[in-house]
Formats: C-alpha cells, sequence, structure tokens
C-alpha cells in the first residue's frame, strides 16, 4: 500500500519536470516495455482492420465497384507507376501544390512580420486579414473560377489563399508573445532594430511560425485535393475524377492513399525542421 | 533622453553623472532632484526601501526610461544586470555573451569572458541546462564583455540561495577588480552592500537620503566570519 503510494507519487513528481534528466531517467525501465506494447497495440487495430478488409473483398463480400482489395490497388499503383503516367501526374499535383505554398507562405509571413512589428500596420490590416479569415476559404472557389477559369492559375490560387492565413496568424502570434524583457535585454546590449529582428523577434516566434507551417500544409493539401477534383486535365485529382466515370474505385482508393501518404510525408519533413531549428526548445528535439 | 559624452579630460573620470534628476510616473514623482557620482572602478551599492524608485534610477541610467529633468552624463552606454538572467533560449552560451558585442573575434571573446566565470567549457551548451547561478554568471560575463564603463546591477543575486550568493559576491568583485568599471549595486540585503561596496547610498523620498563608506574592519570581520562558515574568498576583501 505504501509502496504503491510511493511509486504514484513519484511519478507524478517527474511528470512535473520533465525537463530535468537527472529525475525522469530513473523510473524509465519498467515504462520502456509499457510503452513498446502500446505502441503495437496501437498499429494492431489498422492491420487487422487492413487484413479484414482484404479477406472480405477476397470472399466476393465486398463489390469491387464499391471497395476493391488492398492487394488490387497495390497491383493498380504498380501498373499505374510502370506506364510513367502516375508519377506524371504525382509531379504536376506536387508542383502546384509547392507554388501555391512558396506564394501563400510569402504573402502571409511578410504580412505578419509587417503586422507584428508595427502598430500602424495592424490597425491597417489586421482586421480586414481577420474578416476574410472567417470565410472557409474552399467557399471562395466557384469566384475563384469565375476570375480565374480552372486553369493553373485557379488552383495555386486556392491553395495559395489556403496558406496565408495560418502563416499570417502564426506570425503575429509568435511576434506578440516574445518576452518584452528579452526586447529590452537587445536594446541594453546595444543592438540595431535589424539584429533586433534576427536575434531576438524572429527566433522567439519561430516556433509559433512553425506551428503555423504545419498548419499551412494541411491546408494547402486539402486546397489541392479540392481545385483539382474540379476540372482538372493533370494531377492526382485528375486521375481520380477520370476514374470515377470508369467505375475504377482501385485507381480513386490509390489517389485517396497517396494523398494521405503525401500529407503525412510533408507532416514529417515540418517536424524535422522544427527539431533542427528549435533544438533549444525544451518542447521539441531533446538536443543538447 | 540626455546621455551626454563626458569630457575626458577630467583626471578623475567619472563613470557617470547624475544632476538634478526628475522622474515621474504622471503624477506620482519617484525621483526629484537626486543628485549621483560614480567613479570608474567605485562599487557603489543602493538600498532603500521596497518602491522607493530604485530600479527606476537604474532604468534611467541604462537609457531604458525617459526622463523628466535633470542631467545623466556617461561615457558610454552602460552594462546592466537584471534580477533574472534573461538569457536568450534559442542561443548557445557563447552566443549569448556575445549578443550586440561588436569585434572580428566574437566567439574568442566570449569564450574568455565564460571562462572568467568558471563556465569556460559550457560553450556550446543551452541556457535551459543551466543552474539559476550559472545562469546569472553568464548574464554576468554577457555584460562584462562589453567593457563598460558603468556595470548596473538590480539584484541580480536575490533569486539566488545563499551560499550561491555569496559565491557570487567574490566573483562579482574578483570581475570588477579585474574590470574596473563603476558599479551600482542595487541591492535588499544590507550584508551585501556592506560586503561588496565602498560606498553604500539609501535613497529615500526620490533622492539619495544617506551615505555611508564602508570602513575596511566590518569588512575583515565579515569575511573572517564566512571563512569559519567554509566560504572562502579566493581575494583577501581589501580594507
Ligand atoms: N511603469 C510604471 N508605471 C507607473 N508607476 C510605476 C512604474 N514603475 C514603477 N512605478 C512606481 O514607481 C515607484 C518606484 O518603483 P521602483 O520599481 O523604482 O521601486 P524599487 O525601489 O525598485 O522597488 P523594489 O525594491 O521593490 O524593487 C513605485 O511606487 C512604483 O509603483
Ligand atoms: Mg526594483
Amino acid at each position: 500500500m505504501s509502496n504503491l503510494e510511493q511509486t504514484a507519487s513519484s511519478v507524478a513528481f517527474d511528470a512535473a519536470q520533465p525537463s530535468d534528466n537527472a529525475v525522469s531517467r530513473a523510473p524509465k525501465v519498467p515504462f520502456e516495455i509499457g510503452r513498446r506494447g502500446l505502441l503495437l497495440l496501437s498499429w494492431l487495430a489498422p492491420v487487422v482492420l487492413l487484413i479484414v478488409w482484404e479477406l472480405l473483398a477476397q470472399a466476393g463480400w465486398l463489390s469491387p465497384q464499391v471497395l476493391p482489395a488492398p492487394s488490387k490497388v497495390l497491383r493498380t499503383a504498380f501498373k499505374l507507376a510502370a506506364s510513367g503516367s502516375l508519377l506524371n501526374d504525382l509531379g504536376i499535383s506536387l508542383l502546384r501544390a509547392i507554388g501555391g505554398f512558396t506564394i501563400g507562405a510569402s504573402i502571409g509571413f511578410a504580412l505578419g512580420i509587417l503586422v507584428g512589428f508595427s502598430r500602424i500596420a495592424e490597425a491597417a490590416i489586421d482586421r480586414s486579414v481577420q474578416m476574410i479569415r472567417a470565410i472557409p476559404f474552399l467557399s471562395l472557389l466557384p469566384l475563384v473560377i469565375v476570375w480565374l477559369g480552372v486553369g493553373e492559375a485557379e488552383k495555386i490560387f486556392l491553395v495559395a489563399l489556403g496558406v496565408t492565413f495560418p502563416i499570417y496568424i502564426n506570425t503575429t502570434l509568435g511576434i506578440r508573445q516574445i518576452d518584452p524583457k528579452l526586447i529590452e535585454l537587445g536594446r541594453v546590449q546595444g543592438l540595431g532594430t535589424l539584429d533586433l529582428i534576427r536575434r531576438i523577434v524572429l527566433p522567439g516566434a519561430l516556433p509559433s511560425i512553425l506551428t503555423g507551417v504545419r498548419y499551412a500544409l494541411a491546408t494547402a493539401w486539402l486546397a489541392l485535393v479540392v481545385a483539382e477534383t474540379i476540372g482538372a486535365q493533370s494531377g492526382i485529382g485528375f486521375l481520380a475524377m477520370d476514374a470515377r466515370e470508369f467505375l475504377r474505385t482501385d485507381v480513386i482508393v490509390l489517389t485517396i492513399v497517396i494523398y494521405a501518404l503525401i500529407g503525412v510525408a510533408a507532416d514529417a519533413i515540418a517536424r524535422t525542421f522544427e527539431r533542427r531549428l528549435l533544438a533549444w526548445h525544451p518542447n521539441y528535439g531533446g538536443a543538447r | 533622453m540626455t546621455l551626454h559624452v563626458a569630457p575626458s579630460s577630467t583626471a578623475a573620470s567619472p563613470a557617470v553623472v547624475v544632476t538634478h534628476l526628475y522622474r515621474a510616473y504622471g503624477s506620482r514623482v519617484v525621483i526629484e532632484n537626486l543628485n549621483l557620482r560614480i567613479e570608474r572602478g567605485e562599487f557603489v551599492a543602493l538600498l532603500g526601501e521596497s518602491g522607493c524608485g530604485k530600479t527606476t534610477l537604474l532604468r534611467a541610467l541604462a537609457g531604458l526610461d525617459p526622463i523628466d529633468g535633470g542631467r545623466i552624463a556617461a561615457p558610454r552606454r552602460p552594462a546592466v544586470v537584471f534580477q533574472e538572467h534573461r538569457l536568450l533560449p534559442w542561443d548557445t552560451l557563447w552566443r549569448n555573451v556575445a549578443l550586440g558585442l561588436q569585434a572580428a573575434d566574437v566567439r574568442e571573446r566570449a569564450a574568455a569572458a565564460l571562462a572568467e566565470v568558471g563556465l569556460g567549457d559550457r560553450l556550446d551548451d543551452w541556457p535551459r541546462n543551466l543552474s539559476g547561478g550559472q545562469a546569472q554568471r553568464v548574464a554576468l560575463a554577457r555584460a562584462l564583455v562589453q567593457e563598460p564603463e558603468l556595470l548596473l546591477l538590480d539584484e541580480p543575486f536575490a533569486a539566488l540561495d545563499a551560499l550561491t550568493r555569496i559565491r557570487m559576491h567574490h566573483l562579482v568583485r574578483e570581475l570588477v577588480a579585474t574590470h574596473r568599471p563603476g558599479v551600482l549595486l542595487v541591492t535588499h540585503d544590507v550584508d551585501e552592500a556592506i560586503a561588496l561596496a565602498d560606498r553604500i547610498l539609501v535613497m529615500r523620498d526620490g533622492r539619495i537620503a544617506f551615505e555611508h563608506r564602508t570602513s575596511g574592519a566590518r569588512s575583515i570581520a565579515r569575511a573572517e566570519l564566512l571563512a569559519e562558515l567554509g566560504v572562502v574568498a579566493s581575494h583577501p576583501i581589501p580594507a
């Protein structure tokens, strides 16, 4: 009984001080097994689901027109990849995403910096941006199509629109959250405005900005899916809509999987950036 | 803001001269007709009850706040150590120390300054891995690496435990003896003031109300006492 209480209290103590290596290291060994077990358990459900799906499809209980077997999707993937058309469409989709993201992120970052630094810019810009932000950006699609047609410009515009706001908001937020005492320190150390921004403001705002980047990656991807689903002659979305005409559910499922995989990959890249750039931050990579 | 360049021709060049300083927050007058002169190499402690305006004076000297009247004549921008270390968490220790340093051999200078405060082996470490006393030592190094003629300390040891505080006292004495800036130390600790300062000022009613030159005898008595307690001064405290 008392033994149990002691363990519980020591665990609570560790949780309260996650950054204290010396303390949290001690009880790690019994936890290691538990954590690995939990990891296995977390993978159990998806794997079982996949197997059941495959079995149902093999048994003919699942019509291929509703859902193709996972193995069939895999075979389609190889076939399309071998013919080169899959890589081509994938490349086009990625180019659109990167183009739109770059434009949207640049605008969002520039506006965010401006508003974060200048009260005048804040008064002039912030309310308008917040009002536009209230609009679900995908609802603008019909209007964007009227303006720009269904070409590349429309798709890149929509992606950029989805990216601008999360980057803008997190940049201004990050700048506002900087400890004014550190700004004051910069002045005491004789930093000029440019050095103040470079050495204190941007690094201080970086965690928030990178959060914005990760969020923007998700919206960029969403915007791309929607834009490509409506009137595209190439790209992953086009592949899906083309397959729809021929009831090729295997291709459709494949495009869904590809969208998911690229989303995961983008997030992983963003996380790597976070770990690298925020090595100093106790909540990110534990670099010393 | 009136930070004037004082003529360097005067024999004993002061680190700072304050004349008829006046400072108010709205209608609340905090500093009124305050006069103060600190020579280079002189260690001055400033005592006074809470809220009497010590920090206000220090911030005015640092050029952080505007003044409402009078004159502050300082040769150069003073260095400041605050109660909190104010290290940039995203910079390694040597980059923290080098913040604002204009020189070709920035890293070497920062390394030398860190070595002086006993952290020469932690150049590339992060501030979050430091104890409170170590962080405050880095803040001290960051102030001194600028070779200031005036060093302003606003209760820099208040958050430290008693033993660490005493170690910091010895370190500060050594550093000040080496670099010889004029020092203004704001503190609540009378013993600290006695132990460190050549001159102790008491602030009241917006001005310097009392001045005391520390006699050697008490400092020596205290040093002996500390030696008895096991805290050894690496430099004997001069009489
Ligand atoms: N930004 C401010 N606006 C208005 N009043 C202020 C401001 N800063 C300080 N004061 C007032 O000025 C007076 C002096 O404050 P100050 O911080 O200089 O005191 P202090 O001597 O440093 O006190 P302590 O020993 O507690 O640090 C106090 O009455 C305080 O309320
Ligand atoms: Mg104060």
